[in-house]
């Protein structure tokens, strides 16, 4: 049988569901047997090559790039999977939803204690991505097909969850699908 | 015509970033960027909300060292209620030291072991199928098996002392909500197999004596790529050894005279100062009496090694005096040693578990100090990546009114800025286009800082890297990503 093919990636997130995958510890051994990593920050491969069967996503959508990267993951992988509270509900950085933007620049770059002898000015070149006026999570802007919740999901159930992706079809006993 | 290469980003590397070098008219580097993409407005998303909230929200801003965040927080908060960074109950300040240690044994064996190895194991030029833990785990199983089990350990010291491994819940304002049961301390001095902590000590040491046997048969490349001359910031204890917790800030210049002596870090704000560039979300930390040009430094292993006069572990104190010995006790600027300090740090770090978990205050029931509630509080941690400051003011309702981070890799701003421009000009002296050594290279220059760009704008994601060159008119030459 041809192996599954796994592509994950972080986007407006903190990287803490990715360190929870790798927390599946010695498993991770098991599952490089089981499946191949495409693009994913675990192989450093940094574009999808090939047609994968499952995508993971962390984090939700706070800039033109994150959407982007969204939108390629989506056209590429079989399965979507938004993984954690950010990808889900836009997580922390979307406490910034009902603030403006303004206001976030400013205290950042111009109000904080440290910024006095700094010069004030607040970042704005071509190299920086579009940030976009609210955090979105995922399935606002493409189709996903499961959610892990959790902050970060648990290690068993993302394991779990592979697993029952790999072997299509079994079921995920409901004790391990909760929040934290 | 000058020109502006741009390079974007860095997978291996946690956090988005981007580089770009400019070309003057005769085609030399005039000048190399590492623009840090990510925005999160975390200082001022935090205004309002309950300053209880602090030590656990704030964590979500990078979840590669959360306990850090978690901590430097808790310190923060810890002055709020009027406790103060001293004041903490025996059992209070061991349960967040171990809690610390842990951290810093599980990342420093991630970095080793997930980032850094498949370098030194495949080389820097190896395909990128190779250059991964993934091919790592397949061709050297003992060390892959190894590597996973040391930052499991540190993981689960982490769970029996936080509540969770990621985004752990139990340092509340003024203490600690729980001690450790005799059964988990057990469970970590006995263990299964390999997993104990005599173990981690021993494993540590031979991972040291591997970075070594490496720089001996790489000096060449070790000791030159991305050195210069820069000054070093830590806390340091007060009696000058090693202390990843508590301390008092301490800065050396790049020939070891102390410029910033032993002050107290809630004073932060009169000492460090930060610029912002047009062309980058992350800010450059100075010292202040230096001045923005001069004045900034670098942090994390290195710098700490550089800083502290002794390290107060048997173990890994000889390990340091072998390492100060390399440059005859003065300080180290060489980036790639970074690798090097860093493993001693994993070494120092398994020992202090190993002394605190021997310590039966950590089964004390004494958890949390109380005082009188303050309007301001100032917490620093030395974190994995090097100091994290964390600054809140709390208005009488209990609500955060103002709040300041210096995250780690902040701190180190202009030292990664430095190392991508010693690599741009090592290898476009008459070049104008982007090799693949040069992109490789620029990874490692950058990777040796292990920078967590997610926390460092207050956000994260993986770091592919572009590079792309420009001329002096501001047309692009040449472009490249990896
Ligand atoms: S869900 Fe939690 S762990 Fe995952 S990226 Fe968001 S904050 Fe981090």
């Amino acid at each position: 049988m041809r192996k599954k093919i796994v592509a994950t990636t972080s986007l407006a997130g903190c990287f803490g569901c990715h360190m929870s995958i790798l927390d599946i510890d010695l498993r991770l051994v098991d599952l490089i047997e089981l499946v191949e990593f495409n693009r994913s920050p675990i192989t450093d491969i940094k574009k999808i090559s090939k047609r994968c069967d499952i995508g993971l996503i962390e984090g939700g959508i706070c800039n033109d790039e994150n959407y982007h990267v969204l939108k390629e993951f989506r056209e590429n992988c079989e399965v979507l999977v938004s993984v954690g509270e950010c990808a889900i509900m836009g997580g922390l950085p979307a406490l910034r939803n009902n603030i403006p933007i303004r206001e976030c620049f400013e205290e950042a770059y111009r109000n904080v204690p440290t910024s006095k002898s700094g010069g004030g000015i607040i970042p704005n070149d071509d190299e920086l991505p579009i940030i976009l006026d609210r955090v979105y999570p995922c399935h606002e802007l493409v189709k996903i097909d499961y959610f892990l919740p959790g902050c970060p999901p648990r290690a068993d159930l993302i394991w779990e969850t592979l697993l029952a992706l790999v072997t299509s079809g079994a079921e995920l006993p409901y004790e391990l699908v909760k929040y934290d | 015509m000058g020109q502006k290469i741009v390079i974007d980003p860095v997978t291996r590397v946690e956090g988005h970033g981007r580089v770009t070098i400019h070309l003057d008219d005769a085609g030399n580097v005039e000048d190399a960027r590492l623009h840090i993409v990510e925005f999160r407005g975390f200082e001022r998303m935090i205004q309002g909300r309950p300053y209880l909230e602090v030590p656990v929200i704030v964590q979500r801003l990078c979840g590669i060292c959360p306990v850090s965040h978690h901590l430097a927080g808790a310190k923060a908060i810890d002055c709020v209620v009027g406790v103060g960074p001293e004041g903490l109950t025996p059992t209070g300040e061991k349960m967040r030291r171990l809690m610390h240690y842990g951290q810093m044994f599980q990342s420093h064996a991630l970095h080793f072991f997930h980032l850094a190895s498949p370098d030194l194991l495949f080389g820097a030029g190896a395909s990128v199928e190779k250059r991964n833990v993934v091919a790592v785990a397949r061709e050297y199983p003992e060390l892959a098996i190894q590597g996973i089990t040391m930052r499991k350990f540190g993981q689960e010291i982490i769970l029996a002392t936080a509540g969770k491994k990621i985004h752990g819940i139990s340092a509340v304002p003024g203490g600690i909500h729980k001690n450790l049961s005799i059964a988990d301390r057990d469970r970590f001095l006995v263990g299964e197999k390999d997993f104990n902590i005599n173990k981690m000590v021993d494993w540590s040491v031979a991972i040291i004596d591997f970075i070594k046997n490496y720089h001996k048969k790489n000096s060449g490349l070790m000791d030159s790529f991305a050195a210069f001359p820069s000054n070093h910031l830590s806390l340091v204890n007060k009696d000058g050894g090693m202390d990843l917790y508590h301390g008092v800030l301490r800065a050396v210049d790049a020939e070891g005279r102390k410029i910033l002596n032993d002050v107290d870090y809630r004073e932060y704000v009169k000492h460090i100062q930060e610029e912002t560039k047009s062309w980058s979300y992350m800010k450059f930390p100075f010292l202040n009496s230096i001045g923005k040009e001069n004045g900034w430094y670098r942090v994390g292993p290195l710098a700490r090694l550089n800083t502290v006069d002794f390290i107060p572990t048997p173990l890994a104190q000889k390990e340091f005096e072998e390492f100060r010995a390399y440059t005859k006790g003065k300080p180290n600027n060489m980036s790639l040693h970074t690798h090097w300090a860093r493993l001693i740090e994993l070494l120092h770090s398994a020992e202090k578990m190993k002394e605190l978990l021997n310590d039966p205050d950590l089964q004390g029931n004494d958890l949390i100090a109380k005082g009188a509630r303050q309007r301001e509080g100032v917490g620093v941690v030395e974190a994995p990546r090097g100091t994290l400051f964390h600054h809140y003011e709390v208005n009488d309702d209990d609500s955060v009114a103002r709040c300041n981070l210096i995250v780690s890799t902040t701190n180190n701003n202009e030292a990664m800025n430095r190392a991508v421009g010693h690599v741009a000009k090592a290898f476009l002296t008459g070049v104008k286009e982007i090799t693949d050594g040069l992109l490789n290279h620029l990874e490692v220059a950058i990777r040796a800082y292990d920078p967590c760009l997610s926390c460092a704008t207050h956000a994260l994601g993986e770091i592919p890297l572009r590079v792309s060159i420009y001329d002096s008119n501001g047309m692009l030459v040449d472009e490249k990503a990896t």
